[in-house]
């Protein structure tokens, strides 16, 4: 066993959290969280240029990276920082699909991505399916060379910001099949395509995407028909790798806060660090933190393994990330006091961050269930 | 022991219900839900409705002008109104400052600030937390110095977390009258006038992007004499007396219960494995389990608000009802969190009423997230649950 991260990912990781350190303050952050597009092309643009996106992808797909240490590499430094720039959305989901069953033509894509010039997002979820991965009732129906979409997309995150998204739709099969759902990728300023754009809580913009008989080739289907499932099912894992890391990164964030607060906030005379009270609920933290960084380590270890593996550390993963979570995220702004519920401070967005991730890619509960299944079959 | 409520009570439910039957409307419950802004007026509002009924003060003996409601009535009538989601009662000026004027204040205070209270006429709010005195509120360092010819205190200082100030016009504040002495015994109780020259008042915009709170700052601020409350020296004890009325109704029990249908009526239209989320039995299971700790509480918060109402003082019991209530109330923003799986993400639907004029979730979860992080506050406001812990152990051990 070696727990230390490769030469290459450790560099990254240097390099990431210096520039992050020295670039994303929280002043800058809440510049970005203000603003009408909710994210900054300047961040974006030099992150693409020190390799975050690249780190995303394979060398065949043109990057260096692409495993499940190299995801969490990236993301976990992101989340300490609070990044609210969608590359999850663009290159682990959107990116990655088009990796995973495009052709060569659709792959061409992935050096725009890489670069950090386009834009992507995922439409997947929908208002009634909740965390259901097979549950897709937009349809795609072939008309002569074209395929016809249409149908309601749930908070796709980025949506608005996308050149191009990689939308779900059944082709066959009953509602919640895993068979007949395909990927479809259409751009942006396709006819019927409707995106209403609204602000996240914890920062970066989704949008509710309506599809109104949109008509896209058939060639830009990713992928064969309707055998989309599993690929969806495998990203979702990944994506998963680079959330539960990116919170990692915030609850470490969330922890240096509360401790160095603890340390120099004065009541009663004394630090109130210093009140046993306290100090034992702050040590409770560090103990689950570690509990916490050994559970990426074995999201991220697991994700090339076979899918059974794979998919019972991913849920195992994101169901102890989702109970950790909220106990930091709340327990940090109760050391803090009422400091910690104002905007301006720091916590305030890591611990939104930290807490909104369970509603993403599966919550604690679903994620329990899920394991129980997965154990079962 | 009875559980049940007499003929009386019953009329009297039924009076209160329908009370807020004819005057809640559908829009002071979409805006007390969050959906839409509740405004100035709109609380001046509500207070009126009241006032015009003579329920606006149920704690004030009737000689005020109050209700004189005894602890049953006050529980059907928190209880009544949380369920049909009535706007609050403001409480700075009726709740926790005419018990300190009807206590401690002069008969002229009382005559004059009373009947302001509750025309509507001032809006009062609480400068007592500052920057460095939250859970240790008797380290505050916020000045008032007599001036030479006795007329007026000249005030220095900051106060934080000043909620809804910005709507006040007058502030009852705690003050440092005496540096040489015990820290608790060189406090006084002033009011103040919002409008004094030297009063600035700086907005603090919370987690969930509300402007609930401010900081009230003071620079040579002068204050008629007439406005210390009691003696100089002893605003301690009048500020203790006020956190006690600050904790009755702590528990929030009327806030749960509304807070609980809420929950349940979202998680019947949110699906989840294409059934309602009420069918999911591990959904179910946390509902339950809260719903289980609620009835207790209601029954608990019964039990010590009528001894109160008895004549024995709530003292360690208030902090026992400030800690088990807010967890559930907490408890309960959470599950409304879960509930409303990746809906909970949108900022509030406010953020995309004119853009679009969409609320993201057709399935009807408003702003619960933003909800479930304003109410990370209950735990700390009030005397943090830490603060309240640490009463509970000091009286009951002594220690």
């Amino acid at each position: 066993m070696n727990f230390d991260l490769t030469e290459e990912r450790q560099m990254l990781q240097d390099t990431l959290r210096r520039f992050l350190r020295e670039k994303y303050d929280t002043a800058t952050r809440n510049k970005i969280l203000n603003s009408d597009s909710g994210m900054s092309s300047e961040i974006w643009a030099e992150l693409a240029e020190l390799g975050v996106i690249g780190a995303l992808f394979s060398e065949e797909h043109g990057g260096f990276g692409g495993k499940g240490f190299d995801i969490a590499v990236v993301f976990e430094e992101l989340g300490r920082a609070g990044v609210v720039e969608p590359f999850l959305d663009t290159a682990v989901l959107a990116g990655g699909l088009v990796a995973d069953l495009g052709n060569e033509d659709q792959q061409a894509h992935i050096e725009s991505i890489i670069d950090g010039s386009l834009q992507m997002a995922f439409a997947h979820g929908e208002p009634t399916s909740r965390y259901d991965l097979t549950r897709v009732s937009t349809s795609a129906t072939e008309k002569g060379d074209e395929i016809i979409l249409s149908g309601r997309k749930a908070v796709v995150v980025n949506a608005e910001a996308a050149d191009m998204l990689v939308v779900s739709a059944r082709e066959s099969g009953a509602q919640d099949d895993a068979d007949g759902i395909s990927l479809f990728l259409v751009p942006k300023d396709a006819k019927g395509l409707t995106i209403q754009g609204y602000a996240l809580l914890a920062g970066g913009r989704a949008a509710e995407v309506t599809l109104d008989d949109v008509a896209v080739p058939a060639s830009s289907r990713l992928g064969a028909a309707g055998k989309a499932a599993d690929a969806i099912e495998a990203r979702i894992a990944a994506a998963n790798v680079a959330q539960t890391a990116e919170t990692l990164g915030a609850m470490e964030t969330a922890c240096y806060l509360t401790k160095d607060y603890l340390g120099t906030r004065k009541q009663f005379g004394r630090p109130i660090g210093t009140f046993q009270a306290l100090a034992h609920r702050f040590s409770d933290l560090l103990i689950e933190m570690e509990q916490a960084r050994s559970a990426v380590i074995l999201a991220a270890g697991h994700l090339e393994a076979e899918r059974g593996v794979r998919e019972r550390n991913i849920s195992a993963t994101k169901n102890l990330i989702g109970r950790v979570g909220r106990l930091v995220g709340e327990e940090s702004i109760q050391l803090h006091g009422g400091i910690a519920m104002t905007q301006e401070y720091e916590l305030a967005h890591i611990a939104k961050r930290i807490v909104m991730a369970d509603h993403r890619f599966g919550d604690v509960d679903h994620h329990l269930e899920r394991f129980i299944a997965l154990a079962a079959a | 022991m009875d559980l049940s409520y007499s003929d009386e009570e019953i009329a009297f439910r039924d009076e209160v219900r329908a009370f807020l039957a004819e005057k809640v409307t559908p829009e002071m419950k979409d805006k007390v839900r969050g959906k839409a802004e509740l405004t100035k007026a709109d609380m001046e509002n509500w207070h009126s409705l009241l006032n015009e009924k003579g329920w606006l003060a149920p704690n004030w003996p009737k000689k005020f002008g109050g209700a004189e409601w005894n602890a049953v009535q006050k529980h059907i009538f928190e209880e009544e109104a949380a369920m049909v989601s009535a706007p609050r009662i403001v409480p700075f000026g009726l709740g926790m400052l005419a018990p300190v004027l009807q206590k401690f204040g002069s008969q002229e205070q009382n005559d004059y600030w009373l009947p302001r209270i509750l025309s509507g006429e001032d809006w009062w709010c609480q400068g007592y937390s500052e920057p460095g005195a939250g859970s240790d509120l008797a380290s505050l360092k916020t000045t008032a110095v007599k001036n030479e010819a006795g007329t007026h205190y000249i005030v220095n200082g900051q106060k934080t977390w000043t909620t809804l100030g910005q709507h006040a016009n007058m502030i009852f504040c705690l003050v440092r009258t005496d540096k040489d002495v015990k820290q608790q015994e060189g406090i006084s109780f002033l009011l103040i006038d919002m409008d004094t020259p030297g009063i600035e008042v700086r907005p603090i915009i919370l987690l969930d992007g509300t402007p609930e709170v401010n900081e009230v700052w003071f620079t040579d601020v002068e204050v008629p004499v007439e406005n210390l409350v009691g003696k100089e020296n002893e605003g301690w004890t009048y500020a203790k007396y006020l956190l006690t009325h600050e904790r009755t109704n702590i528990a929030g029990v009327g806030f749960s219960q509304a807070g609980l249908s809420a929950v349940k009526r979202l998680a019947k239209s949110e699906m989840a494995g294409g059934k309602p989320l009420i069918e999911n039995p591990h959904f179910a299971a946390r509902v339950a389990q809260v719903e289980i700790d609620l009835m207790a509480m209601s029954t608990t918060n019964m039990r010590i608000v009528s001894k109160a109402a008895a004549g024995t003082a709530p003292g360690v019991e208030s902090s026992m009802l400030k800690v088990k209530g807010t967890i559930i109330r907490q408890e309960i923003n959470d599950l409304a969190r879960r509930a409303a799986g990746a809906y909970a993400m949108p900022f509030s639907s406010e953020a995309v009423e004119g853009s679009n004029a969409m609320i993201p979730d057709p399935l009807g979860a408003g702003p619960v997230a933003a909800k479930y992080f304003n109410n990370r506050k209950l735990s700390i406001f009030g005397g943090s649950n830490e603060i309240q812990r640490g009463i509970i152990a000091k009286v009951t051990m002594g220690s």
